[in-house]
């Protein structure tokens, strides 16, 4: 137990030094603003004392570690700071907070991700094991060539058709996600169900390649051939043998494929209309209102992050070599 | 090739096999490939064909397309005709014109930032099994950390910096995918780098620029073309994603991504215009898809 600690540790460790250093490069975007950049938020009418107002509310005037540690003091207190695009609005009005715009949508986007994983999860693991188990049978043929075309198809594609058919042609699902904070619990899923499964048939097919991969791996492996000529039950094969050297590849299979997720949501929610971080994401690009794209790439980086730190340490607990050592 | 065991300096063309069977005429590369094409699956054949049409349609884009790519030739949201195939767009443009000279732009683009990707990538990685030390380790986390935040992400973020321009574009999208092609290089050759023939290179005294070139490059390049396709694949749909979400390619350049967004409210009259160039997109990427399946798993040996 002592050496799976250790490894879990160090991986820890790790994984905070990563955390670091993406707040770093995220934080130092803002060091890259082309010199006239409070003049292209501003507009061309802005007169020099308005822009070095703005300069200074947002921190120009400073050295730059001294803002980080401002900013990432804030960050861990829940303070993204001020979005530009009250800023902009020539000191009329109070600054929305960035904090007040991704809160909601950051809950939005989580329940169309969760949504998305408890469906996607157990299909792609079933799918990928059926065709390992079953391999070069005309089930696994077809379920590689159908996974092969969707994995290479772009996310907006299946989107559209799955929108024309199941939305304007046969009218069953709503074509929009607009969903609010007081939408019932039920008309949430519905509205949902559209770009979920867009996600759904996107995600299961790079999961279940990889589970599929994953497994041929190891039931290719010495040990399974030797279980295999003692005459054991293919159950007990895969169940006692092969599964607990399993668990660290599917766990990364998965991980990595969430970590997907946290990519695919972007397209998928302007898609649909869907209220969450992705659109919110890319509308502050476009109007290149810096703090709120700063605090949507920290949690995408985040998350990002923390799913392959999770896949790691799962596959570190359930290594035998690691709980069982000689 | 690699079947010779001798071959004659002077008459490079025959092979002189060990035992004294009659030696069998060494094949051309032309007749290997063809041999080889011949022996592909039809999901190989389909997606070279695929490939081959789309190409011919980029490079003739002016002699195909009725009309100019942003020539005003009719009324917004035509619908099918004789006169225009595929209907018009949000400002009167011939769809099917635009169809075609988006071939050309958003293949283009997606290649030469393919080709920008693997220069850098390509190069560092070499440069980095090849020296080793300080030089490999900086780069190595360099390129971690540039790992660590996902790829979309990160060119929103720097897009949101620069501002969406084409040039911008292409060069966020290669050095970022860049990163890929650095860590398979690097792995590559690192193989090849402990081989006799590069210390006999090097006790030659060679230079760097040698070494890399006429040692190592030539023994680590099969892998890196099946790496090319794929992250052709993986270029153009990330440019394709962020010209539909309005930061890719800018209008009025005829590009299938941003065509999809500008057409996508037909979508909810029941008219399939708009997955015309995501259709477009899809092809493409899965006939390119198909043909790096099948030379991976002609690469592999046939393992499975």
């Amino acid at each position: 137990m002592n050496a799976v600690l250790r490894t879990v540790l160090q991986r820890l460790g790790l994984g905070i030094v990563t955390l670091f250093v993406v707040s770093i490069i995220i934080f130092s975007t803002i060091e890259m603003l082309p010199g006239d950049f409070a003049r292209a938020i501003l507009g061309q009418s802005a007169t020099p004392e308005t822009v070095a107002a703005f300069e200074r509310q947002i921190g120009l005037d400073q050295p730059a570690p001294v803002r980080y540690l401002e900013w990432i003091g804030g960050v861990l207190q829940g303070d993204f700071g001020n979005s530009f695009a009250s800023a902009g609005a020539l000191g009329g009005g109070q600054a929305r907070t960035v904090l007040s715009l991704v809160v909601p949508r950051l809950e939005n986007t989580l329940f169309l991700a969760g949504m998305t994983a408890v469906i996607a999860v157990p299909l792609a693991l079933t799918l990928g094991l059926l065709a390992a188990l079953y391999r070069n049978s005309i089930f696994d043929r077809m379920v590689n060539l159908v996974t092969l075309t969707s994995i290479s198809v772009p996310e907006f594609f299946v989107a559209y058709i799955l929108m024309l058919f199941l939305a304007v042609r046969y009218p069953i699902f709503y074509s929009l996600a607009n969903v609010s904070a007081d939408t019932p619990l039920l008309e949430r899923i519905l509205r949902c169900a559209l770009p979920s499964m867009t996600l759904v048939l996107v995600i299961v097919a790079h999961m279940m390649r990889m589970t599929r991969a994953a497994i041929i791996n190891l039931l290719a492996s010495p040990y399974i051939e030797m279980a295999r000529l003692k005459g054991i039950s293919p159950s007990r094969i895969v169940y006692y043998h092969a599964l607990p050297n399993a668990w660290a590849p599917i766990a990364t299979v998965v991980a990595l494929n969430l970590a997907y997720l946290i990519v695919g949501v972007v397209v998928v929610e302007v898609v649909f209309v869907y209220p969450g971080i992705g659109q919110l994401m890319v509308d502050a690009v476009s109007s290149r209102d810096i703090p709120v794209v700063q605090a949507c790439a920290l949690i995408f980086a985040v998350a990002y992050v923390l799913l392959n730190l999770l896949a790691d340490i799962v596959s570190i607990v359930t290594n035998p070599r690691l709980l069982h050592p000689r | 090739m690699s079947e010779s065991t001798r071959i004659d300096p002077d008459r490079p063309e025959e092979v002189v096999l060990a035992e004294a069977v009659p030696a069998p005429r060494r094949r051309t590369r032309w007749q290997t490939a063809w041999r080889e094409l011949r022996r592909a699956p039809p999901t190989a054949w389909l997606g070279l064909a695929v490939i081959a049409c789309y190409v011919i349609l980029a490079v003739f884009a002016p002699v195909f397309a009725p009309y100019g790519q942003n020539e005003l030739v009719g009324s917004q949201y035509e619908p099918w005709s004789e006169q225009f195939v595929f209907g018009t767009d949000q400002l009167g443009r011939d769809m099917l014109s635009r169809l075609i000279f988006g071939a050309r732009n958003t293949i283009g683009i997606a290649f030469v930032t393919t080709i920008f990707a693997f220069l850098i990538g390509g190069s560092l990685g070499l440069l980095a099994s090849i020296l080793g030390g300080w030089v490999d380790q900086g780069l190595g986390r360099l390129v971690d950390v540039l790992m660590a935040i996902p790829q979309l992400i990160f060119a929103l973020v720097l897009l949101s910096i620069v501002g969406p321009s084409l040039i911008n574009l292409v060069l966020i999208i290669a050095v970022l995918d860049s990163t890929r092609v650095f860590r398979l290089s690097r792995a590559v050759s690192m193989n090849v780098v402990v081989m006799d023939f590069v210390e006999a290179a090097r006790l030659q005294g060679e230079g760097l620029r040698w070494i890399m070139t006429r040692e190592v490059l030539p023994n680590v390049l099969p892998p890196l073309v099946a790496e090319f396709g794929l992250r052709f694949c993986f270029v153009f749909l990330t440019i394709s994603a962020l010209s539909f979400l309005g930061l890719g390619i800018q209008p009025p350049t005829a590009d299938w991504g941003s065509m999809v967004r500008e057409n996508a409210t037909l979508i909810n009259y029941d008219d399939i215009t708009p997955l015309l160039p995501a259709g477009a997109i899809a092809l493409l990427t899965v006939g390119v898809n198909f043909v790096v399946d099948w030379f991976l798993h002609k690469a592999s040996g046939l393992k499975e």
